[in-house]
């Protein structure tokens, strides 16, 4: 393997690994529904989704680390890297707060990954564009869940409607930066690879506005945000999901099974 | 009447191929009728078991009684007569 760093795809690494890590994480805070979901049913409901995510990430990790070049595996980019070098934007590592609040971080990104990906089908990187017709029918499945989920709770009871209100205003703010094209995506977008996130953010928009109506929940306006989780800058709440994700190969390293 | 606690039953069938009868597979609560397709989605199908899935309320299937097992069931047991073991099959019948 050429240790040549100039030839590395710098920018490439970035991006696949911030897809990634959105899953990884998203994936790893669904797992801890397991064993305390309202019903046995949604306990494999939400397992089911947190698998599909961890196989995403399996797929876009693995590529990045082959793309970087420096022998490390999914494994070592999951187990062994450091708060700093996570990429995912910070709305995927907040709390799980109650059911409600699960749901609408749930909404918020599975819109996000189902317009996303649909346009990633035709990347001019066909590792990427392949990933993406996979991750697609996953998703298409995880919308209709949580939206559903979002609809019964918001056209629901006075206080379940009150709880996923209250949790969309809790988690809007973060959504900006799922949207805010940094050089990185920029670049991406130019080069045919990752579609501009203008283009995703207005099907995403309409998508939300359509189940927000249908469960008769207020749409929050947006505000400036002040989070760069995309650049490596994360809120508090990471370092906890990390430690319980990775203590088992920290403190066994190679531990397997 | 329900209790508004506790979803309510419904009965999953899943089809494991084209071709095939939907069989029954067990049971599961949910809210509603979408909601029991998705879980008996999660439930049912993550081994790929099937390519479709019916699900019924359980409150709407009648079933028989099984303390009157005996007056609806045993009075075809002497019946031998119904059952078509008395032909012959002819050697050219493969499958049968």
């Amino acid at each position: 393997m050429s240790v040549d760093a100039g030839k590395v795809d710098a920018d490439l690494v970035r991006y696949v690994l911030r897809l990634g890590d959105l899953s990884l994480i998203l994936g790893q805070r669904l797992g801890e529904w397991v064993g305390h979901s309202p019903a046995l049913e949604e306990d494999l409901g939400l397992a089911n989704i947190a698998l599909d995510m961890i196989g995403q990430a399996r797929l876009l990790l693995s590529y990045a680390g082959e793309i970087e070049g420096r022998g490390r595996d999914e494994d070592q980019l999951a187990y062994l890297r450091e708060q700093g070098a996570f990429f995912n934007a910070i709305l995927a590592e907040q709390p799980n707060g109650d059911f409600g609040q699960t749901i609408v971080r749930q909404v918020l990104i599975d819109a996000f990954q189902l317009e996303l990906y649909e346009r990633m089908t035709a990347s001019r990187d066909e590792r990427l564009a392949a990933i993406a017709a996979k991750a697609v029918k996953e998703v298409r499945y995880h919308l209709r869940y949580s939206s559903g989920w979002l609809v019964r709770l918001g056209d629901g009871t006075d206080e379940s409607h009150a709880r996923v209100q209250s949790a969309l205003d809790l988690l809007w703010p973060y959504t900006v930066e799922l949207f805010a094209a940094d050089e990185v995506d920029l670049r991406m977008a130019e080069r045919g690879i990752g579609p501009p996130l203008a283009n995703v953010y207005a099907g995403w928009s309409a998508r939300i506005d359509a189940i927000l109506s249908e469960a008769t929940l207020r749409r929050p306006a947006d505000r400036p945000h002040a989070w760069h989780g995309k650049r490596g800058q994360h809120s508090e709440h990471l370092g906890y999901v990390l430690a319980e994700m990775q203590y088992l190969q920290r403190t066994y390293p190679d531990a397997r099974w | 009447m329900q209790d508004s606690r506790q979803w309510p039953l419904y009965e999953v069938f899943v089809r494991a191929r084209g071709g095939l009868d939907h069989k029954h597979v067990g049971s599961l609560h949910a809210a509603d009728a979408r909601m029991a397709i998705e879980h008996a989605r999660d439930l049912y199908t993550r081994r790929q078991e099937g390519v479709s899935i019916w699900v019924v309320p359980s409150q709407s299937i009648v079933a028989s009684d099984p303390a009157e097992a005996d007056s609806l069931f045993e009075p075809a047991r002497d019946k031998i007569y119904r059952h078509p073991t008395f032909y012959e099959i002819p050697d050219e019948v493969k499958t049968l």
